[in-house]
This record gives C-alpha cells, structure tokens and sequence, in this order.
C-alpha cells in the first residue's frame, strides 16, 4: 500500500507537469461540446414530400395543407399515383411518399380510423427517417385516430417489403430540439476517447523510452502498477466529466433531470472500464502508433455501434448483438436516460450491472496480460 | 544455498532459430567486480535480462542471489539493481523525484529516502540541481545519478548495461570510482562496456563472441593467455573470429 503512495506522487507529478493534459483536461470538454453540437446536428428541414391523393377530399387537402405550413416539409408533387411518386424518389427528388387512400374522408368520418402510407426513401436513411418521423408526428397532431402504415424499401424498386409502424419517441425531448439529443451523447463520446486513449499512449510511451523496463525490474506488483496508472487518470476523467456537465448546464442550459449522485456513479464506473479498455491495449502494443491504431479501430466500432449516431432499434440483429456488448451503448443510454428523462438508479439498476462486469473484465484481462517477464 | 552471487549453467536464448545467447556458463563471486565484455550484438543485453528476471531463459540455469530465474524473478527484483543500456529514469521528474520514486518502490520508507537521498545528492555533487528535471542534465550526470539511483536500495548485485556509453574519460573515471566504492560495500557488480581500459578495472572479465562465452578470466591472465600486451589486443584477436554482424 506504502508502495502505492509513490506511484501515485509520480503519476501525479507527471500528469501536472504536461501541459497537453492539462489543456486537454479542460479545453477538449469545452470545445468539443460546443463544436460538435453543431457539426452533428441532425435537425432536418426541408424534407421533400410527394403526396399521391386519390381521395381528392377537402379532408385530404386540409391535411395536405398542414404538413405544408409545418415547416419541416417542401411539397414537390401531387402526383396521379405511386409509381409516378416513386419516380420522384429515384430522382432523388422526394425523400418521403405520403399516399392517401379513397375513401380517406368517409372512413375517418364514418368509422373512425383510416390508414394512411407512407414511403420512406432509405438511402439517405437520416434525413428520411426523421423526415418520416416527423411526418408522423403531423398526422398524429392532425388526427389522432390516422394509422400509418410505412414502408421502406431497400432500393426503390422493390415494394413488397412488410408495413412497419413507425414509433416517434420524443415525448421525453419536449421541445423536439436535436441537441438535447445529442449534447449527452457527446458528452460520453468525450469520456469514451479520453478514458480509452488516455492509459494505453501513456503505458506505451514508457515502453517506449524504455522506463517501463526500469519499473519491471523492480519488486513492484502488478496491480499496484495498473492502480498507479487507472487512478490518476481515472481523477483526470472525472475531471473532464465534471467539465464537460458543467458546458452541457451553461452552454445548453441542460441540467439532469435525475439524480446527479447516479450520473456520477456511472461515469465513475464507466471510466474504469473504459481505462482497462486502454490498458489492455497497451499491454499488446509496443509504440504509441500502433495503441493508436489499435484503440481508434475499436472506438470507431464503439461508437458507431452506441445508438450514437444510428438508432439502435433499426439495426439489423447482429448488429444489435455487437452493440449489446459494447460499454459506450450501454452508458449512452443511461447519460440520456437520467439526464433527459430523469431515470433514477432502480430504472437503469442492470445498466450499472452491465458497466460493472466491463469493468471487471477489462481489468482483469489487462492484469493479467501485463508481463513483467517477457 | 551458495554463496556465489551469480551462477549460469548453459544459458540461452533463442529468438525464432536465432541463438542471441547461446548455452553460456560462469560463476561470479560475491563482492566481485565481473567485467561482461563483447561486440555489438554479441548478446549481452539478452544475457542480462534474463539474469535480471526481465526475460525468460529458452533453456539452461541460473540462479541470481540465490534465486532460480524462472521461478523466483520477483525475489530476484527485490536483490538486484539494474542500469539499463538505454537511459530510463523519469526526464520529467526532479532529481529529488526520481530518487523518491524508485526508493518507494523498493520499499524504504519516506524518512530513509530523504536521509539516503540528501547523502547520495551531496555525494555526486548534485546539491545544486536537486530540484532540476533529470532532462536538463548533462549525459555524465545522468548515468552517474542513474547508477546511484539503481544501488540506493543497497542490492545485492547490481547490473550495469555499458553505464559509460557516450561519456567523457574523466566522468568515466569518477563513475569508476562510484562503482568502486559499491563493491568496498560489498555490492556485487556486473557490468558491460565496450572500453578496454574499464575492463581493466574489473576483478575478472569475460569475453563473448556471438552469443557464447569465449574466454573468462582476471585481465592478467587473459593478456597472459592470448600472448597480448593490452587488452584491446585479446579482445580483437577474439572479436574478429565473429560471425555476426552488428546490426
Ligand atoms: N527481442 C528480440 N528479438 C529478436 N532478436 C533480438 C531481440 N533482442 C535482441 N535480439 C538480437 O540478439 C542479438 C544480441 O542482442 P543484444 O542486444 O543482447 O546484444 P549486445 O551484446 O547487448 O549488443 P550491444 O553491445 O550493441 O548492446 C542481436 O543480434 C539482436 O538483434
Ligand atoms: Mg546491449
């Protein structure tokens, strides 16, 4: 334990003495979360409609007008029937079809309920599918009994692909504003790089200069060694988690609905096992290039993998699997949940258990893959 | 157990097909002062890694400090000190630092460091750059401290990887004189170096040419033995007879 105290000094002096860490401490939290918001927002405007009516009704025309003055859409058809719309689509000129049926105003008089569809172009998956959404959330304002069918197809020719209904889920982002959505992702995109990059360039940096020899040729214990390293940077994590919540306050006036005390449970949890990631990186690398390429090759597929970008409900099923067993999906749902939704511990409880056994794992893995004697 | 400080019995490494050492056998007393001569690439990192606990032998024995080299590195670790070939104490820490960092992980306490260190620092003559990052020494100073550094937990063997590669023949006289006064404290040394005049200075030398021990002996007597008058002369007439080309 003594041992460990002067590990520690060591780290500490070091870490305090570089400037780069220093700047990245507090810099890279500031700048990256008022910057990428920006890059990254997905707000779509301007999505364009092609709207195929064969009701002719004032009913569909009133409907037609509300999506119209909405906002979100350009109208750049009213074509005579699908496959004419689908036309538009191929040229690329419609991203959505909204196709209302005969018997549109009778039935939804009459009966109630009526069915709408709607087309989503799925090659430019992002601005359709929210396009879509909002589509949706029109009807849905328009009128609540409308059920809309959607398809999607894989290239536009075909259209046997199975109806699925759509689910826009932003009751929980009140004012539908993008960077509520992603300014937590960031956040925890953020802790994922420093957490995974950190350990492993620093570990391979004294293989490097060659004073890990030096080290490994001391009685010192391998858990006091990888101690000595994920302490001080697990602080300097937690340093930037704190930066980086307090930008999300100021900048985006976002406070937690939930409970600050789990937020930070989570981070801390996750930040160990983001760092054994790092660790063991450094214990299969030789210079910092290669715990470079190494690291940035699973951060790549740890990030697009976290629901971060792609939603994960529209992943195809292995995918889904992948994305299950990566920390940074887990932890992004849980930032978003408690900072959004005001999730307390017993809602995100296996999360936490999850993020645990990462940690765990990845520790151990780096323990027991670090040789002292090789 | 026995009193040698060192035993080696048909020690090798092989890396791939390549024998870097190759069944290499010698004793070395305690207290001694033993010379690890060779060319460039003959092998006697490798060799001393492995004695150090910092690599796994292919075959053969060795016992450091009467320990076993596969079985029991970290008590191997706890007995020696090691100067390796390639600088490595911390350039971003202090002087002081360095001293307190390494003494930590030995296992003296805090007040043992700072009394020891303050000796070690007045003694190489370093009050003055005490709170100076290591990095901003001349090279001289850093091997001299170094060497300091790796016998401040008083080993029982220490092992230096050519401490005076690159230095100045006075600096190099005063390391000497550094080395000198471990061994009169009874520190086993086992050094490397490429100058013949250093190898003078040690009790016994031996020789390797590509990865085997080709001659062991006191610097009189290898004189003696190659018909040689120094020993650079010995050393050439060995070293020639190489096969391998420094790389
Ligand atoms: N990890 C390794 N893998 C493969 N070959 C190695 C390895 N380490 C050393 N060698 C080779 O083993 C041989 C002996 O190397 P070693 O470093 O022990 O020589 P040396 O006697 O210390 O030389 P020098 O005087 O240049 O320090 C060299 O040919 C070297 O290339
Ligand atoms: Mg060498």
């Amino acid at each position: 334990m003594k041992r460990l105290g002067f590990i520690l000094q060591k780290e500490f002096r070091q870490i305090f003495r570089d400037r780069t860490i220093l700047a990245m401490m507090f810099m890279l939290p500031i700048i990256q979360m008022v910057i990428l918001p920006l890059a990254a927002n997905f707000e779509v405007k301007n999505i364009n409609v092609a709207f195929v009516d064969h009701d002719h009704s004032t009913y569909s025309r009133r409907l037609m007008d509300k999506i119209a003055s909405s906002g979100y859409f350009r109208i750049v058809g009213y074509e005579q029937g699908y496959r004419e719309a689908l036309y538009l689509v191929e040229k690329n000129e419609a991203d959505v079809i909204l196709e209302i049926p005969q018997g549109f105003e009778r039935n939804l008089v009459r009966e109630g309920s009526q069915q709408v569809n709607m087309t989503v172009d799925a090659i430019n998956g992002t601005k359709s599918s929210i396009g879509g959404g909002y589509l949706t959330a029109v009807l849905g304002d328009f009128n609540s009994s409308l059920d809309v069918i959607t398809r999607m197809p894989q290239n536009t020719a075909d259209l046997k692909a199975p109806p699925i209904e759509v689910t826009w889920s932003d009751w929980f982002n009140p004012r539908k504003e993008y960077k509520y959505y992603m300014v937590p992702g960031i956040l925890v995109l953020l802790l994922t790089m420093i957490g995974g990059f950190i350990t492993a360039l620093n570990i391979v940096k004294e293989k490097e200069i060659g004073t890990i020899e030096q080290i490994n040729v001391t009685p010192i214990k391998k858990w006091q060694f990888i101690l000595g390293k994920l302490i001080p940077f697990w602080i300097v994590g937690m340093i930037v988690f704190t930066v980086g919540l307090t930008v999300m306050y100021v900048v985006y006036g976002i406070f937690p609905k939930g409970s600050i005390a789990v937020l930070y449970l989570f981070g801390a949890v996750y930040l160990v096992a983001l760092l054994g990631f790092g660790l063991l990186i450094s214990t299969f690398s030789d210079t910092q290039l290669q715990a470079m390429f190494v690291a940035f090759f699973f951060m790549m597929i740890f990030t697009l993998m976290s629901g971060f970008f792609t939603s994960i409900d529209s992943m195809p099923p292995w995918a889904r699997q992948i994305s299950v067993l990566t920390p940074v999906t887990h932890f992004i749902a849980v930032v978003r949940l408690i900072v959004l939704k005001g999730s307390g511990l017993e809602h995100v409880r296996m999360e936490l258990y999850y993020l645990i056994g990462f940690a765990l794992l990845l520790n151990g893995l780096a323990i027991y893959n670090y040789r002292k004697t090789s | 157990m026995s009193n040698k400080a060192i035993i080696c019995q048909d020690l090798t490494k092989q890396f791939g097909a390549f024998k870097a050492v190759d069944h290499i056998s010698f004793e070395v007393e305690q207290g001694e002062i033993f010379g690890f001569l060779g060319a460039n690439g003959a092998g006697k990192t490798t060799a001393m890694r492995m004695l150090c606990g910092l690599s796994f032998p292919t075959s053969g024995k060795a016992t450091v400090a009467g320990f076993d080299v596969y079985h029991q590195q970290e008590k191997i670790k706890a007995n020696i000190g090691y100067m390796s070939q390639k600088f490595s104490l911390y350039e971003n820490l202090t002087v002081t630092e360095n001293i307190e960092f390494y003494g930590g992980v030995y296992g003296l306490s805090r007040t043992e460091i700072k009394k020891r260190g303050g000796d070690m620092i007045d003694m190489l003559g370093l009050s003055q750059s005490a709170k100076k990052l290591v990095g901003e020494l001349p090279l001289g100073w850093k091997q001299k401290l170094s060497f300091s550094v790796a016998i401040f937990h008083r080993p029982k063997i220490v092992f230096l990887d050519e401490p005076t590669g690159g230095v100045d023949p006075l600096t190099r006289r005063q390391f000497w004189d550094l080395i000198y006064s471990a061994a009169a404290d009874g520190i086993t040394v086992f050094v490397t170096t490429h100058y013949m005049d250093e190898a003078e200075y040690c009790n016994r030398i031996s020789i390797m040419v590509d990865g085997r021990v080709e001659a062991l002996d006191t610097p009189t007597q290898l004189k003696h033995s190659f018909q040689a008058q120094t020993m650079d002369e010995v050393f050439y007439q060995l070293a020639r007879r190489a096969q391998r080309t420094a790389d």
